[in-house]
């Protein structure tokens, strides 16, 4: 139990040491380290001493803490209302209103009479998560070190506030693990708001007019998920007089239907499903350790953990068929989407949604195989995605833009980045690594289950194939004497992240086996009495792909770059009289310029109009979810 | 009845994977003769001999290695090895989902070789060369999934003993996989990306900057991949062997047939086309499928 405490307490005790220790000082830098690598030990030792042991329950009751968190709570309420009424905004008002409310009633009523047993927990869904949050969330937090810096170089004009922003990262984490860590449904009510209100925060970092707006429409959603996690829980209790995870789940799925759906909402909000996908597509205009740590690592994640959670009390219901629909539809729309797009950030944000309707859909079938296989997406994404936020975040600094289109000849200009960059990418989308194989155990869940999803993974996996390729290949073409090479810019703390989460990547997937035999495999027990039955097979052959990959790779390379000296080298065919590689003689003596564009099919694809059906379709899927149960 | 297969089967996995090494370029090679005798046929003229396809890859292989940049042959290797892979895992009999996807990878290799040489010719192919994936990649992954529909394994092993015609179950989803096998074949309408014919809008498309040695590797893996696709057209008849490599046949002089009587598509009928070809046909079938056995 001091583990999971400590990982609660201590990151919060770091904010506000970010807060007290004036920057420039080299021990803030030494703190941070140090905290990054106790954030990334302790849920390794978690795993260790857990790993042959079953879901462990913890009691922690203490009046203290409710009254302290219920405190917090109503500050939190007045901070939110006084913020949107000083920018004359008057929705979030009235939904703390509404919320405030709810939790005012709630803890008045029942506050001296509730009893909660177990407040904490862990099992290996919990262990994955705080590796995940430990991990990536201490990554990205040692990229932020050398980020900032360069961002206040970039914005001149931004009042400095580096310690606020190192205090909310912290903050945040510290909400993620209490999320995690909770089964006292009360505390996770409490870490999801500050989860709110922190993303609501980093997102308005900037302070200028789209951040603002960015951030209020964040909160919007997010207050609406709160709002209805919050009645969830006052049905809970007035029905059932439950207010723990663990009992939720145990008792008769009549009684709990309706919490677990209200639940279940809250994740799609957090976790950015149509309709609710803008709030996180807008985030993008905060700093990129912000987008990283939203978008891989934590706020969506905290979505689907809690879907995969109340998942199993769903089950075969229509409410789930719905769900899985939802799950469906985001997949598909915003890998469309994704196509479109030529902002860097936007095309990662889309792909985001994207997967992480592939896990909600998996939730939503919650079968043995289909919770293995969104587990794994879950590892998979977070890691190889915040490896690309961040690498975008550099190349965002060193070219000054994030269009795709201004990314030519990146290898020839950042080298050693650009590989980091491929790993990623090979991490998203390419056989075997990571994500096509859950993608693979997806399918295959989906096939016993419902054809139709079967069918929208056929789509959006094409899709998937082109805008990553053509991504792809964009930052590898190769042109000679055009570019110089401006690696050497890139920042130490951004390289030591940059690396870290790159090694992950790989020894992730080399890890695979373990991973399922040892910790996923356990919890699937747990809840279903049988693991899906896996091709030893199969495994093998995956295994021999991505060997193979990791020494052909780098060998091929260097016996191109340095050995196989017998070729000629000639200049491309142009059409005309080459004058250089990007230049040739055109008709009439003229000289025209080659510039190279990737296909965008807005016609097809274009955002507008493929958001809005997304949002009608999943609109109307929302209302029928809640219809069937209410009914 | 199934004389083949059971011949096959006293083969073991190496052997079989060792024989597909071997004989594959060979007959994907003859293969390629035979098209172009048959097309000069079709088309009046008398045409090379059979085995010209081998005296031209040979003679590609002993060309002067010309590049414009010194890794660009590096991903037409790893197209190869990976076409071999895929290929060598079919006949190995093992998961048809994951040669699928390794084909995937092969491909991906192959248009990533194309976007590296940053000529306007390769690019504008590597990008048709997408397009046209993205056009057959749901129905191939929808061919896997049908056939785990009617048979219950992803095995290709246990996919080609399955005793009843799967072509009668699933004649939506052959329907659907013999228009993308146009597209992976590269015959007209669908060969946007590169052509083997000499009427090309842009050069040779993909692979514009690759000449000699890396030329004859891309052939090459067009033979590989030839094989492995009329494979998988084996497997809808595999309930009775003559009968499928009848079909098999039939299926390839039809890709031919239709290679000389289109003009070319552009990129949008392509792909607008093949998607909505692989929804009609194939989507609906697995939809039916899944309602009848429930």
């Amino acid at each position: 139990m001091n583990a999971l405490i400590f990982l609660i307490v201590f990151p919060l005790v770091i904010s506000f040491l970010a807060l007290v220790v004036p920057h420039g000082l080299a021990i803030k830098k030494i703190i941070g380290v140090c905290a990054n690598i106790a954030l990334c030990a302790v849920p390794i030792y978690l795993l260790i001493t857990n790993l042959d042991r079953g879901p462990a329950y913890f009691n922690l009751e203490s009046k203290l803490i409710d009254t302290g968190m219920f405190l917090v709570e109503i500050f939190i309420a007045f901070y939110l209302v006084y913020v949107s009424v000083r920018s004359k905004r008057y929705l979030p008002v009235f939904m703390v209103a509404v919320q405030s409310l709810i939790t005012v009633t709630l803890e008045f009523n029942t506050g001296y009479v509730m009893h909660v047993e177990h407040s904490l927990f862990v099992d290996k869904f919990s262990i994955i998560m705080a590796l995940i949050v430990g991990i990536i969330g201490s990554a990205i937090c040692l990229y932020a070190i050398g980020y900032i810096p360069e961002y206040y170089e970039h914005h001149k004009k931004l009042r400095d506030r580096r310690d606020y922003f190192a205090f909310l990262m912290y903050l945040f984490l510290s909400a993620m693990f209490g999320i995690i860590f909770s089964n006292n449904l009360k505390w996770l009510y409490f870490f999801w708001e500050i989860t709110t209100v922190c993303s609501f925060l980093l997102i308005g970092f900037k302070d200028d007019k789209p951040s603002q707006e960015s951030a209020f429409r964040a909160l919007n959603m997010n207050l609406l998920g709160g709002v209805v996690f919050a009645v969830g829980l006052v049905h809970l209790y007035s029905s059932s007089g439950v207010m723990e995870l663990d009992k939720l789940l145990r008792l008769d799925k009549g009684v709990v239907l309706i919490p677990a759906v209200c639940l279940a909402f809250a994740g799609m909000v957090k976790s950015a499903q149509f309709p609710f996908c803008s709030w996180l597509t807008g985030a993008m205009v905060a700093p990129t350790p912000v987008s990283a740590l939203l978008h891989s690592s934590t706020m969506v994640k905290a979505g689907v953990y809690l879907i995969l959670r109340v998942a199993p009390v769903m089950e075969n219901t229509p409410a789930a068929k719905m769900l899985t629909l939802i799950g469906g539809v985001s997949f598909l729309i915003t890998a469309l989407i994704a196509i479109s797009q030529s902002n860097a950030k936007k095309v990662l944000a889309y792909s985001t949604i994207s997967n992480l309707g592939l896990i909600v859909a998996c939730a939503g079938l919650n079968t043995d195989a289909a919770v293995w296989s969104a587990l794994l997406l879950i590892i998979f994404h977070a890691i190889a995605k915040s490896l690309l936020f961040l690498c975008v975040g550099v190349i965002e600094n060193k070219l000054g833009s994030r269009d795709i289109e201004d990314m030519d000849f990146l290898i020839m200009r950042l080298p050693r980045l650009t590989a980091v960059m491929m790993t990623g990418m090979a991490g998203m989308f390419l056989a075997p690594f990571g994500m096509i194989i859950s993608k693979f155990i997806t399918l295959r869940a989906f096939v016993e289950s419902n054809p139709v999803m079967a069918i929208i993974l056929a789509y959006g996996s094409a899709a998937t194939i082109f805008f990553w390729t053509k991504w792809m290949g964009k930052i590898m073409s190769i042109k000679h004497g055009v570019t110089e090479v401006m690696e050497h810019k890139v920042d130490l703390w951004e390289w030591v992240s940059l690396c870290i989460l790159a090694v992950t990547t790989v020894v992730v997937c080399l890890a695979f086996p373990f991973i399922s035999f040892r910790v996923i495999n356990p919890y699937l027990l747990e809840i279903f009495g049988k693991t899906p039955v896996v091709d030893t097979f199969n495994v093998l052959v995956v295994f021999i792909i991505m060997l193979g990959l990791l020494i052909i790779l780098p060998l091929g390379l260097l016996y191109y770059a340095f050995v196989n000296k017998n070729y000629k080298r000639v200049g491309t065919y142009l059409g005309g009289g080459n004058i250089d590689n990007i230049t040739f003689a055109g008709a009439f003596s003229s000289t025209q310029k080659i510039e190279l564009k990737n296909y965008y099919l807005e016609k097809y694809f274009g955002e507008e109009r493929l958001f809005n059906i997304g949002v009608f379709a999943s609109l109307t899927l929302t209302f029928i979810m809640f219809g069937a149960v209410v009914l | 009845m199934n004389g083949i297969y059971e011949f096959m089967q006293e083969w073991s996995i190496l052997v079989r994977v060792l024989a597909f090494l071997l004989i594959a370029p060979l007959a994907g090679g003859l293969l390629a003769g035979v098209d172009r005798k048959v097309s000069a046929r079709l088309q009046g003229r008398y045409g090379p001999p059979v085995m010209q396809p081998f005296f031209d890859v040979l003679k590609l292989l002993r060309k002067e290695r010309i590049i414009v940049n010194k890794f660009q042959d590096f991903p037409i290797v790893l197209f190869l090895l990976f076409t071999i892979f895929s290929g060598a895992l079919f006949f190995a009999g093992a998961d048809l989902l994951l040669t699928v996807f390794s084909m995937a990878l092969a491909g991906t290799f192959f248009i990533l070789g194309g976007f590296c040489v940053s000529s306007p010719y390769s690019h504008l192919g590597a990008e048709r060369e997408l397009i046209q994936t993205v056009a057959y990649e749901p129905m191939v992954i929808l061919l896997a999934v049908g056939m785990y529909q009617v048979t219950g394994s992803f095995k290709v092993a246990d996919i080609v003993q399955y005793p009843a015609p799967l072509i009668l179950s699933l004649p939506g989803v052959f329907a659907g996989f013999l228009y993308i096998l146009t597209i992976k074949f590269r015959k007209s309408p669908f060969d946007l990306s590169m052509s083997h014919h000499a009427h090309q809008e842009i050069v040779r498309g993909i692979t514009t900057e690759f000449s000699g040695p890396a030329l004859a590797l891309i052939e090459i893996t067009h033979w590989y991949e030839t094989v492995l696709l009329l494979g998988i057209v084996y497997l809808f008849f595999a309930f009775n062997a003559w009968l499928a490599l009848v079909m098999v046949a039939v299926t390839f002089l039809f890709e031919i047939f239709i290679d000389m009587n289109y003009a070319r598509f552009k990129w949008q009928l392509t792909f607008l086309s093949s998607w909505l070809f692989t929804a009609v046909a194939g989507a609906s079938n697995i939809i039916l499928l899944s309602m009848i056995q429930r």
